[in-house]
């Protein structure tokens, strides 16, 4: 193994363009986490409104979402609405979209955790000594929510970008399809560069999630 | 009592964890057939003192022997030594996941290697000394505190151990079921038991205790008669002490 | 809707769905065992073994199944390791689901409370009896809503075994909407088809959790 297949990572701009088809995967997974947090909280608070109805459909959107493989979910996007409908959707969109749901069904479920998890004499009490509606919720439910939120949202960060590795499946280049492009071009050259590069992104995720699930693992810590 | 052997010898030991120490030289003799009651302030160091000698907690300095072996230096068997001192705890901590019968039974079958069938009729006769032979098919969750606590009890006796230790087995319990399990200790101490007993029920201690020791700061303070300690201390921290469980109209007696 | 299309080819995802199910569960008890085995040695501290559970630990929960999965097929052979399609799957679930049983099993354990070891010790049995008696049945219980839910996520996960060139359902499905266009017919058969396996696990395991949570030992 005279001719390192690491070498193939430094020839050209190679390093560059795996680290632009990582960008497009963490681009996919913030910009369907963002979504999610402003619909999932929506969606929490929907599923506690007692309406038989609104829980029916909430619930049924949930189980659904959560039971089905998110790779099912980008081939119904993808494949489905293109075809059926006529929609004609780029990969990416189709991502964006189906991480959206997917996200917003997990935050909603925990959105609504987090509220019924609040003791209602959190709320008396603070009625007690004298507070208005409006600054209990401010000073005494509002935080407890959030303190409880934080974590689990972060995790959810970390299992949007390791699960948007899929998007590869439909046709997205991302850094695991540049990956492949390089290979292909390099398979004479540089016969066993696959080890390097596959071992090189296995890193790439790992040094991008490791920091977000420490950064979780903290929060939870002080989280009384 | 004096010319009973010594069954369990504490020198002078010390520990602590980390900041000042909780047990600062602490020395005491068991004999067979007595019955010491350790009584002193909460964080005293009462409770760590029962649980250096069942080797639960490992001592800094000094020495504990059972039967003039020393247990705290080289390798110890600890599963040995446990079988001869039992120990029963302020949270009763039955195995929820077992029946009364095999709570009791666990040890002598698993521990001891004793025949199952043997174990179960023992277990049913000392659970019919306690009062609840009709409970040995239940499930801890089901039995009230003070009868969990006497399940505790048999399960430590059914080992056969020479020393029984108790850690505050009264401490969790309704005041109604006080009662209950402090009349099985002193059966017990009738049928001549060794046994150190940990407690803050001053009466209990007076009556079945034949020496008292009074803790405080991890030292022991004092150390007498049940009489001479709960009617003329000697200590003025005893006398405070024991003062705090006194109730009178309009402040605390001086 | 082509219903003789669906039906011509219902035997191509039976075939599938076999598969994913076979690779699955076996995927599955590696993981169980692989958790076992972490907790173990977590809970004994055993050391050197200790620090090399932490960092399986990180790297399995930090890293995509299907990266694992390209990494093993198609990186190892050029390091001489060369393992088949259905050896890559079942190790890469392994390896995913074994940190996620581990986590289970240690929250069940620590739900344990303190003085249950201390008393089991109390009673002289040793450390191995104790968590044989005592503290693995009382966790196994906790732990069994959270072995059910990574049951659940890691048969979702398999539906990225296509990769390695295994006719899975998602194989099945690309192939027939990509040969005769037939997207809508493809697509309906492939969510039957996780419905059928993913649906009765989670449902029982929805049971099963609601039993434990009211029921206990006793009752």
């Amino acid at each position: 193994m005279q001719d390192l297949g690491i070498r193939v990572l430094f020839l050209g701009n190679n390093l560059q363009r795996l680290l632009g088809g990582l960008w497009i995967t963490l681009r996919i997974s913030l910009i369907a986490v963002a979504c999610s947090i402003v619909l999932g909280i929506l969606l929490g608070m929907l599923m506690t409104v007692r309406n038989p109805v609104i829980k029916a459909l909430t619930k049924l959107y949930l189980e659904f979402i959560r039971i089905m493989p998110q790779l099912v979910l980008l081939f119904l996007v993808f494949f489905g609405l293109t075809r059926s409908f006529g929609i004609n959707l780029s990969g990416e969109t189709s991502a964006v979209i189906v991480f959206t749901l997917w996200g917003t069904a997990e935050m909603g479920d925990l959105v609504r955790g987090a509220l019924i998890s609040i003791p209602k004499h959190q709320y008396e009490s603070g009625a007690a000594i004298g507070l208005t509606r409006w600054q209990v919720y401010h000073y005494i439910m509002i935080p407890q929510i959030l303190t409880r939120l934080v974590p689990p949202a972060i995790n959810l960060t970390t299992r949007m970008i390791k699960t948007t590795s899929l998007v590869s499946l439909i046709g997205v280049v991302e850094v695991l399809k540049v990956a492949q492009q390089m290979i292909e071009a390099n398979r004479y050259t540089v016969p066993d560069s696959a080890l390097w590069i596959y071992g090189t992104i296995f890193f790439l995720y790992f040094l991008v999630c490791w920091p977000i699930s420490l950064a979780a693992k903290k929060l939870e810590k002080r989280a009384w | 009592m004096a010319q009973q052997p010594v069954l369990l010898e504490v020198k002078n030991i010390v520990k602590n964890y980390g900041e000042g120490n909780v047990l600062d030289g602490v020395s005491l003799e068991l004999r067979k057939g007595e019955v010491k009651v350790v009584i002193g302030p909460s964080g005293c160091g009462k409770s760590t003192l029962l649980r250096c000698i069942n080797g639960l907690e490992k001592i800094q300095a000094g020495q504990i022997l059972l039967t003039g072996n020393v247990l705290t230096e080289g390798k110890t068997d600890w599963s040995k030594v446990r079988q001869k001192i039992g120990m029963v705890f302020q949270s009763y901590d039955l195995f929820p996941h077992m029946s009364v019968l095999d709570n009791i039974t666990l040890g002598p079958v698993k521990v001891q290697g004793r025949e199952k069938k043997e174990v179960v009729l023992e277990a049913e006769k000392l659970l019919g000394r306690v009062g609840l032979l009709d409970k040995k098919d239940a499930y801890p969750r089901q039995l009230s505190g003070g009868q969990k606590q006497r399940v505790a009890i048999v399960r430590a006796l059914i080992l056969k151990p020479e020393i029984l230790l108790f850690d505050e087995v009264t401490a969790a319990l309704d005041p109604e079921m006080v009662r209950e399990v402090l009349d099985v200790i002193l059966e017990l101490a009738d049928d001549g038991y060794t046994m150190l007993i940990v407690t803050h029920e001053m009466q209990f201690a007076r009556a079945v205790a034949d020496q008292v020791v009074f803790l405080d700061g991890g030292r022991i303070v004092e150390s007498d008669a049940p009489e001479q300690f709960f009617t003329q201390p000697k200590a003025e921290r005893a006398r405070r002490f024991l003062n705090t469980f006194v109730y009178e109209k309009g402040g605390e007696k001086a | 809707m082509d219903t003789e299309f669906i039906v011509k080819y219902i035997p191509l995802y039976v075939e599938a769905t076999k598969l994913t199910l076979g690779i699955g569960l076996v995927g599955i008890v590696l993981s169980v065992v692989a958790g076992l085995l972490i907790v173990w040695i977590q809970y004994f501290r055993l050391p050197v073994f200790k620090q090399l559970a932490a960092v399986y630990i990180e790297l399995s929960r930090n890293t995509p199944l299907l990266v694992q999965l390209f990494f093993l097929y198609f990186g190892l052979p050029k390091a001489g390791i060369r393992i088949s399609s259905q050896g890559c799957a079942m190790i890469g679930l392994c390896f995913l689901g074994g940190s996620y049983m581990a986590e289970a099993f240690r929250s069940g354990i620590e739900s344990v409370e303190r003085g249950q070891e201390e008393s089991a010790l109390a009673l002289g049995l040793k450390k191995s009896q104790v968590v044989r008696y005592i503290i693995l049945p009382q966790a196994i219980s906790v732990s069994v809503p959270a072995l059910c839910a990574n049951m659940i996520f890691l048969l979702k996960e398999t539906s990225v075994f296509s990769v390695v060139a295994l006719a899975d359902l998602m194989y099945v499905a690309k192939d027939l909407i990509g040969l005769y266009y037939k997207t809508d017919e493809a697509l309906l058969m492939l969510v039957i088809a996780y419905l059928m396996i993913l649906l009765p696990i989670s449902v029982l395991a929805a049971a099963l959790e609601r039993r434990l949570r009211y029921a206990g030992f006793g009752n």
